[in-house]
């Protein structure tokens, strides 16, 4: 891997942290390569899913098909589909609302998000959510709240269940770079230090919090926290997934292995307006430009053909599949039925507590024999 | 063998701090998911002693000491009920739910009608006045989760209940508030079912039965309505409703259709408070029956100050209660 492939975009945070722990690239060396050939097909596969689906939608709510507003990720996906790579099938998430790569990683479909996207009965929240607001728990997703960033308190409580049991699973969850500036932030990070909990936190850091620019938000850089917390924050380049993969594998193991938090924050640039009705008129011209060169995408799949030997056309039909099945899909969202009034009401209060599902893991390391650690995680619970 | 096998195996008289205690230990003793999260509650034993010796007992994995930050208790909470633990969170002070606010009510609250997730957690709340705890440490919040669809709330005003409610909080799937009246903690006592104690959430009780009129009330003001209806030695029922969310409609109508009169009772503040629920059930259901417009006796609309005779002039006294009952009597 070139140096280049793994950017420590701000080398100085660990100095400036004082905490001394390694960079990315130095905790990983020990490993031979964790992707497969498969492994790296589906990591462009989940992108482009996600670039796919999120341009349905936004047709969809150009249609006027779509009530509510409309948000996305473009630009981001290399890293909710790298980090959610590394998980698990009993390891848990909360998915925000850039994260759509994560959700599909997981097993939702993109009729699913679609459907949802429009109100549908066939939604994962059948109607009672809109846009992003959605996570299926049967996948072992707790979905996220408007209020930020109210989900790393509860990806830290998931990991303090894992931890009083002595279960060896990793609770991961995203959030933006305007969350750091948030007190519920700083609890989380707190708690999940003195606790040493198993929980990975993804900082995407897109450079806008709707239209406030870095420079407002903080005056110092947001992963620079985890080392004064007492834990380690390494920066990635986000809009490479292999990094944002490997960063997050190390994190993950980390936890797993019970040596508590992470702090990931991944560069990366939000191509699209904060919702469909942000025109993005505070955002410099030349830095779209900029980043629009850095697209996740399609440097993956140069890289797929220049250094990982696949060839152009497998790359090419590879990205006609994906499309022609986010097409189907949104062929099946559109057919689902409006939910029914009357079950609006429904709902409100549990009658028994459920157990959330597993996810779906389609990293090949969890079919090839090193799912025992996992499984033992299954076995206990179930004892 | 486990508790919840057993019968009932007697009374013990035991003051309400000590029933809030007993409950909340059976039930970590019975079902090894139960943890309690909260600021002080480990070696300490909490601010007024709740959870004295559980951490000798339950070790500090299920007892744990949070750092001061409400949000960071009920969010991780949250995450923790959701993997299948059934989190006790101690506010310190009632009032310091303010703090944890979001997470309750934006998380906690609508996880299940949103996604279909069950929050199975309670938060306890030590709340009231009465004894110079000023604006932040006397506050009776109960009102601000009844807005919230999504969250039960009870609010236990005898020892029995205390512990019967604590009981069938712990084991409910949702996030039930759970108010505790710290002017009550030491000054009620009373006999308490030992072993395995439920009492249902929804359901209020007669704490005194009457035909005259009804004092509808909860927490320490059933004992002011109690007391009170002993000293005019008049025929005053007494209704505590024990569970505000879900409220017991039924029994609420019951009792206004029976004596005509309604009187309902809180230590809360008075706009929009559960007595302006009521008196809405009330009018809307008994009016046929009513000889009366129905009343309330709460605190005024104010903070609750810190010097004594301040405090005690928008506290609800024996002497007001008196006085709202024989206003309503001579109707």
């Amino acid at each position: 891997m070139k140096r280049s492939d793994v950017a420590v975009v701000s080398e100085g945070a660990h100095e400036r942290a004082g905490n001394g722990l390694p960079r990315p690239d130095e905790t990983s060396s020990d490993h031979g390569d964790p992707l497969s050939r498969d492994d790296r097909a589906n990591l462009l596969r989940f992108m482009v899913m996600m670039r796919a689906a999120e341009e349905r939608a936004l047709t969809l709510y150009r249609q006027g098909k779509v009530p509510g507003s409309f948000y996305d990720g473009c630009g981001q996906e290399a890293i909710s589909v790298g980090a959610a790579y590394t998980l698990a099938p009993e390891d848990r998430m909360c998915i925000l609302h850039r994260d759509l790569g994560a959700h599909f990683v997981r097993g939702v479909t993109p009729d699913r998000y679609l459907a949802n996207y429009m109100g549908r009965q066939g939604g994962v929240t059948a109607g009672k959510e809109g846009n992003m607001h959605f996570g299926d728990r049967q996948l072992g997703c707790v979905g996220m709240v408007s209020m930020l960033p109210d989900m790393a308190l509860v990806a830290a409580g998931m990991a303090l269940a894992f931890k009083s049991r002595g279960e060896p699973r990793v609770a991961m969850t995203f959030f933006g770079e305007g969350s750091t500036a948030n007190g519920q932030w700083h609890e989380a990070m707190n708690l999940a230090a003195v606790h040493s909990l198993p929980v990975v936190y993804v900082l995407e850091n897109n450079q806008f919090a709707y239209s406030t620019p870095n420079n407002l938000e903080f005056a110092l850089d947001p992963v620079a926290h985890a080392g004064a917390y007492g834990f380690p924050g390494v920066t990635v380049d986000g809009n490479d997934v292999e990094s944002v993969f490997e960063a997050a594998r190390v994190a993950v193991d980390r936890a797993r292995a019970g040596d508590g938090p992470t702090l990931i924050e991944c560069q990366t640039m939000r191509m699209h307006g904060h919702g469909a009705h942000d025109d993005m008129s505070y955002v410099p011209p030349e830095m779209f430009e900029e980043w629009a060169a850095r697209d996740p995408i399609e440097r993956y799949r140069e890289r797929l053909v220049s250094t990982r030997g696949f060839s152009a056309d497998e790359v090419e039909e590879l990205i006609e599949e994906v499309r022609n099945y986010v097409e189907e899909c949104a062929a099946k969202a559109l057919d689902s039925p409006m939910p029914d009034p009357e079950l609006a009401r429904d709902g409100v209060y549990a009658d028994e507590w459920e157990a959330l599902g597993d996810g779906s893991a389609p990293w090949s390391r969890w079919a090839a024999g090193e799912k025992g650690n996992a499984n033992g995680a299954s076995e206990r619970r179930a004892a | 063998m486990s508790a919840t096998v057993e019968a009932p195996t007697g009374a013990r008289e035991v003051t309400y701090l000590e029933a809030i205690s007993d409950g909340l230990r059976e039930e970590m003793r019975r079902d090894e998911s139960v943890i309690c999260i909260g600021e002080d509650i480990g070696a300490f034993g909490g601010a007024f002693k709740v959870t004295d010796g559980f951490i000798e007992e339950f070790g500090a994995e299920r007892v744990i000491d949070a750092p001061l930050a409400e949000n960071a208790i009920i969010g991780s909470a949250v995450g923790a009920a959701v993997e299948g633990l059934r989190p006790v969170c101690e506010m310190q002070f009632a009032d310091f739910i303010s703090c944890g606010f979001d997470q309750l009510v934006n998380v906690a609250a609508k996880l299940h009608y949103r996604q279909g997730v069950s929050v199975p957690m309670v938060v306890r709340l030590p709340s009231g006045g009465g004894f110079s705890g000023g604006p932040f440490h006397s506050q009776n919040p109960e009102a601000w989760f009844l807005q919230v669809p999504g969250l039960k709330v009870v609010a236990p005003a005898t020892a029995e209940d205390a512990k019967g409610l604590l009981v069938s909080a712990i084991r409910d799937p949702n996030p039930v508030c759970y108010l505790e009246h710290k002017g009550l903690y030491r000054h009620v006592k009373g006999p308490v079912p030992e072993g395995d104690h439920a009492v249902p959430i929804g359901e209020a009780r007669i704490a005194r039965e009457g035909e005259e009129m009804s004092v509808i009330a909860y927490g320490s003001s059933v004992h002011l309505a109690l007391e009170a209806a002993d000293a005019l030695g008049e025929d005053i029922e007494v209704l505590d409703l024990r569970s505000l969310a879900p409220l017991d409609t039924e029994a609420i109508l019951r009792s206004a259709r029976k004596t005509g009169k309604v009187l309902v009772a809180h230590e809360a503040t008075r706009s929009c408070g559960v007595g302006a629920e009521v008196a809405a059930i009330v009018t809307e259901d008994a009016f046929d029956h009513l000889d009366a417009p129905v009343r309330r006796l709460t605190t005024p609309d104010v903070p609750i100050p810190f010097s004594p005779p301040l405090e005690q002039a928008v506290l609800p006294q024996l002497d007001d209660m008196k006085e709202a009952c024989r206003e309503l009597l001579a109707y």
